[in-house]
């Protein structure tokens, strides 16, 4: 399991863009993915659960992958929250 | 009547109404467990209908669709593939033993109402998206729905309970000259599309709404949030004179918006905004800001009952270090006493508050109040470009000591191990005529100045400009307060250091030429006056503002610098 904490910087959060975009990574690899954020705790499969968190510009998240492929997915998840982010 | 205005401009034009398909739970209780079975299978067919007719819409739209469009129905298409709404959907035909059609209303009802509740403008705003895709499913359930369908003409203004996200996408945009809505917020669907599209819109009309038919004439102003139904021919003059001034706004807006502040032989300037919150920052984006160079902290501390801790002024700067899109952003230490007063921080009755116990005043007193906002700012200079700039400072041994104090926060940070920049750039206000004299000793201790002409004005000529009886002396073009400015910015070059001016003179075009003549090097100001500045900025030359300054330094008064200057401008 790897979990990792990133900060979130686009001004509107995590809204649908980004999370549309989020399901599809997930989409590619064999682990689970969740979030957390203040101790709840979803999985990355559905976009009400994501945006149900209300990640807001400047929140932390927790993100967690578990499975055979869970490394080359923290790695996809760091080009995603560090990088593709700020596109949206 | 009156909504609230989410996309400026004037619109004027016939009445096209969208009647919202409204389904209703019909309370059929299935009776055996194959019936859940079809009806669950029922269910899935309509989510696969309903994703081909996005795929279809798609394909057959082909390159007309933008990328926000696209996204649009991407999300859509999330959605209807979410797995938790097809576990809750599932359950309620199983459990409950509901129809898929009494299934669906009910998840999606209980959906919506979670976004609404959410305390997120933005998210509360994904209820629309969610409505949409669950009336999609909804007709896919029932044959005998279809959606609203109808010859738009040209300038049609769209009337509409609110306005779903594949609505925009299925009507002919280029015929919409305007949106009211009866619902809806600043961030719903309708304003997002509407401002994106540059199309007036206001929402939130209410009931009144519901009088207007079809083809009805409208006039709907998307600035103020006014709309007329069935107007007069006076209101139709007044609002068609009204949409040209505001296209020739827009116009001169959208040339120059993303153009540096260049004079026509090559001289750079920047033009920067004055601004009070992080939310603060789209409307210099707008404008085409090129900078933050004045961020008022007060508000922060104004309207509550105490002092904000160092983590809540962290989390502010943080905010508009991360939203400023790495501009320069400079944040002014607590600017209090005089007139902004703080319920919890008496300062006691003053015979001259102006003159009394305020800004660095206070702060180099109180060090509690002082370094947990200097500690805050320099955390939050890890995540984008802030300075630090001092108010009121009258002497060098000011400066000195509120330097010291940054150096102390640093090694308080550093001690913790927190990141922040620690070549964080620190400058002054020039508001006091002392400091103004004595630019040349000032500037070898900071990075740069910034010349608040309110109270370098009022202090100069010692006018109370809130005062009636003595307000109209007040005046940025009295000789002696332009000398001030002049040698200001001298000196400063000297040393070269950069001067920037955060007052009311920044804003005002006459001032323009005569600032750039003297070689300001920021202009902030409130990101509305920003065009009008750039543009006069842009279309001159530095020879043209040198020798108007030339003209001007030789006059002695300020009414005839002041007709001088309109004319120069004509």
């Amino acid at each position: 399991m790897i979990s990792k904490d990133y900060v979130i910087f686009d001004p509107h959060g995590m809204h649908a863009r980004p999370a549309t975009a989020l399901l599809k990574l997930t989409r590619q690899y064999k682990s689970v993915f969740s979030l957390k954020k203040d101790g709840k705790l979803i999985q990355m499969k559905s976009m009400l659960n994501i945006l149900s968190l209300t990640v807001k510009c400047g929140d932390t998240i927790s993100a967690i992958v578990e499975g055979e492929d869970e490394k080359e997915a923290s790695y996809a998840l760091d080009a995603f929250f560090n990088e593709e982010m700020k596109k949206f | 009547m009156k909504g609230t205005g989410v996309s400026p401009g004037i619109s004027i034009g016939k009445a096209f109404i969208i009647n919202k398909f409204k389904a209703s739970v019909s309370g059929i209780k299935l009776k055996t467990e194959e019936s859940k079975i079809v009806e669950i299978r029922n269910f899935d067919n309509a989510v696969h209908a309903s994703v081909s007719e996005i795929e279809t819409m798609k394909v057959s739209k082909g390159t007309d669709l933008r990328q926000a469009d696209i996204d649009i129905l991407e999300t859509q298409i999330e959605f209807l593939n979410d797995p938790q709404i097809k576990s809750d959907v599932t359950d309620k035909i199983n459990d409950e033993d509901a129809t898929a059609w009494d299934a669906v209303i009910k998840v999606i009802e209980g959906a919506v109402k979670m976004f609404r509740e959410m305390d997120d403008e933005y998210m509360s705003a994904r209820a629309a998206d969610i409505q949409d895709v669950g009336n999609r499913i909804l007709r896919h359930l029932d044959f005998n729905e279809s959606p609203t369908t109808g010859d738009l003409c040209e300038n049609s203004i769209i009337i509409a309970d609110d306005i779903a996200p594949s609505d925009t996408i299925s009507l002919d945009i280029s015929k919409v000259t305007g949106f009211a809505t009866r619902l809806g917020g600043k961030t719903s669907h309708t304003a997002i599309i509407a401002k994106g599209k540059g199309i007036p819109a206001v929402v939130a009309c209410g009931d009144e709404l519901l009088n207007i038919r079809n083809d009805d004439i409208i006039i709907l102003d998307g600035t103020t949030g006014e709309v007329i139904a069935k107007p007069d021919q006076g209101q139709i003059d007044e609002y068609l004179h009204k949409q040209k001034l505001f296209r020739e706004k827009r116009l001169l807006l959208e040339s120059i918006k993303d153009l540096p502040s260049k004079t026509t032989d090559g001289h750079m300037v920047k033009v920067y905004a004055n601004i009070s919150a992080p939310d603060d920052l789209e409307q210099v984006y707008e404008n085409g800001g090129e900078g933050i160079g004045l961020l008022r902290t007060e508000m922060l501390f104004m309207g509550r009952d105490s002092f904000p801790s160092e983590e809540e002024q962290f989390q502010f700067y943080r905010l508009v270090a991360i939203k400023s899109k790495n501009l320069p952003v400079i944040i002014r230490t607590i600017d209090i006493g005089g007139d902004k007063q703080l319920n919890y921080f008496g300062i006691p009755v003053e015979n001259n508050p102006f003159l009394g116990y305020r800004a660095i005043r206070i702060c180099l007193d109180r060090k509690d109040i002082f370094m947990p906002q200097l500690r805050a700012i320099l955390r939050a200079s890890a995540f984008g470009t802030l300075k630090i700039m001092f108010p009121m400072i009258c002497n060098v041994d000011e400066v000195i000591q509120a330097k010291e104090c940054v150096r102390q926060a640093k090694n308080d940070l550093t001690d913790s191990g927190i990141k922040f920049d620690s070549d964080i750039e620190l400058g002054i206000m020039i508001e006091i005529p002392s400091a103004a004299l004595t630019a040349d000793i000032l500037a070898r201790e900071v990075d740069f100045f910034s010349i608040g002409t309110n109270d370098l004005c009022q202090y100069t000529m010692a006018v109370d400009r809130m005062n009636d009886s003595v307000s109209m002396l007040y005046n940025h073009f009295n000789p002696g307060v332009l000398r001030l400015i002049q040698k200001v910015i001298e000196e400063a070059h000297k040393q070269g250091k950069q001067v920037g001016m955060c007052g009311e003179m920044a804003s005002d075009p006459l001032a323009t030429l005569l600032l750039l003549g003297m070689g300001l090097d920021e202009f902030s100001m409130s990101p509305a006056s920003i065009p009008v500045i750039k543009n006069i900025i842009i279309n001159h030359t530095l020879t043209e503002a040198g020798d108007i300054l030339g003209r001007v330094m030789d006059m002695d008064n300020p009414d005839s610098i002041t007709s001088y200057l309109q004319e120069v401008l004509k």
